[in-house]
């Protein structure tokens, strides 16, 4: 792969750029991160379909984005699901063109459901390692059904002699089967992101946004096990076991996003927030069950040496004050809809705030009105570093020229000093 | 009195006492409708007095209107033809195609009921010619269309053109929307929470 003297210097600008902001140092000039999803394969004429399919026409699409934009933290094809190795799964919770989806264009979508039940918090809690492996992946993925069968924790002593026999049964062995096919194919599209990622950092000079993802214990809970309105209920009608299963998962949710950031060696992480907004619970609630576990996790990742990016998806305008309880210097909140300025005001002097720009703005607005928002942005929040330029949620289908715009002011009216 | 403990219970979002209460309520020979009317329907009222008054929040809201349909599941089968829900009007309520969120629809499905509307709910990623079939089919004042999603806002614009010729009151709403984005497609109405939704439903009937 080529090196490129330009980018390699556009990169480390990039790169001291973002860590300036988290610093809440004042860098050269806003960085700019916007979170893009669907937008760079629909501006370069790709459809999701195709992008889910085909690992090298996805990192075609990419390269002309790149080529078009340059943000400081940028997002390799990794959004871009590969649809044939899902399907192998036989993934239960996901629907995507090419399989659920008709329209070759439209996003992929989480398909919600209880995949762990109301009555099943005892079993979560007495192993949960054993309620995932023995319910939770068979009820997601239809090829891994035989791992119910499997029942490893009774092995100790002469137990072995009932546990492992099961290994003879044909579900189990397909489904075995299936796990070494699916990593062989996993390893195809990590080795697909590893090379893209030399490519942004080489050709492109564009510092990759993450190196890990994570979530918040209850959103661990609630997104992929009970579902939103179902752990709503849980608040009300279990709140001892919901809370149990929440300290339970604390743990389990930093050790996750440790490794993850070990492996891929970079300390961003990513953490994807989804039930705290504001319409879904009481300030009380958020204060009892979905805050002390996420600041517990955000203070270890802190601890461990990483950057804990928080993406705030929804609205959190009641939310401010807790958010002040992290390390100073440490932590990135990327908001979607929050009063900008109050954010600065009371976030200000403990961590970097980023996002906010309208993504219906982006879609349906004009030019002008996205400079006039930017600026609006970088008037109140630019001011002593500490604030990087972003979209409110991931980008799908903005208009490009809206993008552009984006671009252009962050670049010309965001600088400190040149 | 009965009827005030289901009501009491609802409020609670006591499930199996909503239960208990609506079948001690039948054995002694209540009519259905009363039980629906004056038990359920007016336990929601209060909920959705005190959600107006952020007195309580969603997961109150929530066990109540599951309180409020395991009393109906056991009700509803014993009414007679089409019996008297009191109702101030009625409103046809759907996620646009494309879009699964269904929650900030549901809230302002609960408080419209809540607030004496009867509403016909046609769920998540609902097409244009699924509301300009219901519209034929259950006549109603208004209409509400939920997106969540920017890219679905536009499915919103094809379903209120599909509605022009029907006459109907469209009021939409969801997180993404604004008052330009209503103005510009043609929208009789834009709300931005299940409360507003409430007061902009009396609005556009008319009820002041
Ligand atoms: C008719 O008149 C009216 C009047 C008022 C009306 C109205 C109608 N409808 C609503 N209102 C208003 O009143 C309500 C009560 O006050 C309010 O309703 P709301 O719905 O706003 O408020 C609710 C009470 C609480 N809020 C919510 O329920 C939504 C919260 C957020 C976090 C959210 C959730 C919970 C979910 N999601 Co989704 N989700 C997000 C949301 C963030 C956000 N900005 O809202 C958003 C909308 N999601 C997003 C995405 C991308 C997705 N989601 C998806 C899935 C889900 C879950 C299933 C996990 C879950 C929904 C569960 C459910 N049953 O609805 C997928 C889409 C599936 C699909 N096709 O629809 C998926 C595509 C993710 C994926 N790849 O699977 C983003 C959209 C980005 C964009 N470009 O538009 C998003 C903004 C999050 C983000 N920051 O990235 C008002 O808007």
């Amino acid at each position: 792969m080529s090196m490129n003297a330009d980018a390699k210097q556009q990169y480390q600008a990039s790169l001291n750029r973002v860590l300036d902001a988290i610093k809440l140092k004042e860098p050269d000039r806003v960085p700019l991160i916007p979170v893009v999803e669907a937008f760079p394969y629909y501006y370069a004429g790709l459809t999701i379909q195709e992008g889910m399919y085909d690992y090298h026409k996805a990192g075609a699409a990419l390269d002309k984005f790149y080529a078009d934009f340059h943000p400081d933290l940028g997002w390799d094809p990794v959004l871009m699901y590969p649809g044939k190795i899902m399907e192998l799964l036989d993934m239960k919770w996901f629907q995507w063109p090419g399989r659920g989806i008709e329209d070759p264009n439209s996003m992929y979508q989480y398909i919600e459901k209880e995949y762990m039940t109301e009555d099943e918090y005892d079993e979560l809690l007495l192993d949960p390692t054993h309620f995932i492996q023995s319910k939770w992946i068979p009820r997601s993925f239809g090829a891994l059904d035989g791992l119910k069968y499997l029942a490893l924790r009774d092995s100790i002593w002469f137990g072995f002699f009932n546990t492992f026999p099961v290994f003879g049964r044909k579900e189990v062995q397909d489904s075995l089967q299936t796990l070494l096919k699916f990593a062989e194919e996993m390893n195809k599209w990590y080795t697909f992101l590893g090379e893209y990622d030399k490519k942004m950092e080489n050709e492109f000079g564009v510092p990759l946004a993450y190196g890990a993802w994570g979530y918040a214990p209850f959103d661990w809970l609630g997104d992929t096990m009970r579902g939103t309105v179902p752990i709503l209920r849980d608040i009300r009608e279990r709140p001892d076991k919901l809370l149990a299963a929440i300290e339970r998962f604390t743990p389990i949710a930093v050790e996750a996003s440790i490794n993850g950031a070990k492996a891929s060696g970079r300390p961003f992480v990513w953490v994807w927030l989804h039930k705290g907004v504001d319409q879904l619970m009481s300030k009380e609630q958020f204060g009892k069950f979905y805050w002390p576990s996420l600041r517990q996790y955000i203070q270890e990742l802190v601890d461990a040496g990483l950057t804990p990016f928080i993406y705030v998806e929804g609205s959190y305008h009641k939310r401010l004050e807790f958010l002040r309880e992290v390390p100073k210097g440490k932590v990135v909140y990327d908001f979607e809809d929050i009063d900008m300025f109050e954010a600065k005001k009371v976030l200000g002097d403990v961590a970097c705030i980023a996002g906010n720009v309208p993504n219906a703005l982006l879609s349906y607005g004009t030019p002008a009105e996205v400079e006039e928002y930017c600026k609006k942005l970088i008037d109140v929040c630019a001011p002593g570093g500490g604030f990087m330029m972003d979209t409110a949620a991931m980008v799908d289908d903005a208009k490009p020229e809206n993008m552009q715009a984006m671009f252009k002011v962050t670049r010309e009216y965001g600088v400190y000093r040149r | 009195m009965i009827l005030d403990e289901i009501k009491e219970a609802l409020i609670e979002g006591n499930k199996e006492k909503v239960k208990s209460c609506v079948r001690q309520a039948l054995d002694a020979g209540l009519a259905p409708s009363a039980i629906i009317n004056d038990g359920l329907i007016s336990g929601m009222q209060v909920i959705g007095v005190r959600f107006r008054n952020e007195e309580i929040f969603m997961p109150e809201v929530l066990v109540a209107a599951n309180a409020m349909q395991a009393g109906m599941n056991i009700v509803k089968p014993l009414l007679i033809g089409d019996v008297e829900i009191a109702s101030k009007g009625t409103v046809v309520m759907g996620t646009v195609k494309g879009d699964l969120h269904d929650i900030g629809k549901n809230l302002v499905i609960i408080m419209l009921q809540g607030s004496g509307f009867n509403v016909i709910d046609l769920g998540v990623d609902a097409a244009a010619e699924k509301f300009v079939e219901a519209v034929k089919q259950h006549r109603p004042q208004v209409v509400g269309l939920s997106a969540l999603l920017t890219t679905t806002m536009a499915q919103m614009k094809r379903t209120v053109e599909a509605l022009k010729q029907s006459g109907v009151k469209v009021m939409i709403g969801g997180a993404p929307i604004t008052k330009k984005f209503a103005d510009d497609i043609g929208a009789d109405g834009y709300a931005p929470d299940a409360v507003t939704a409430v007061d902009l439903t009396r609005e556009l009937l008319g009820l002041g």
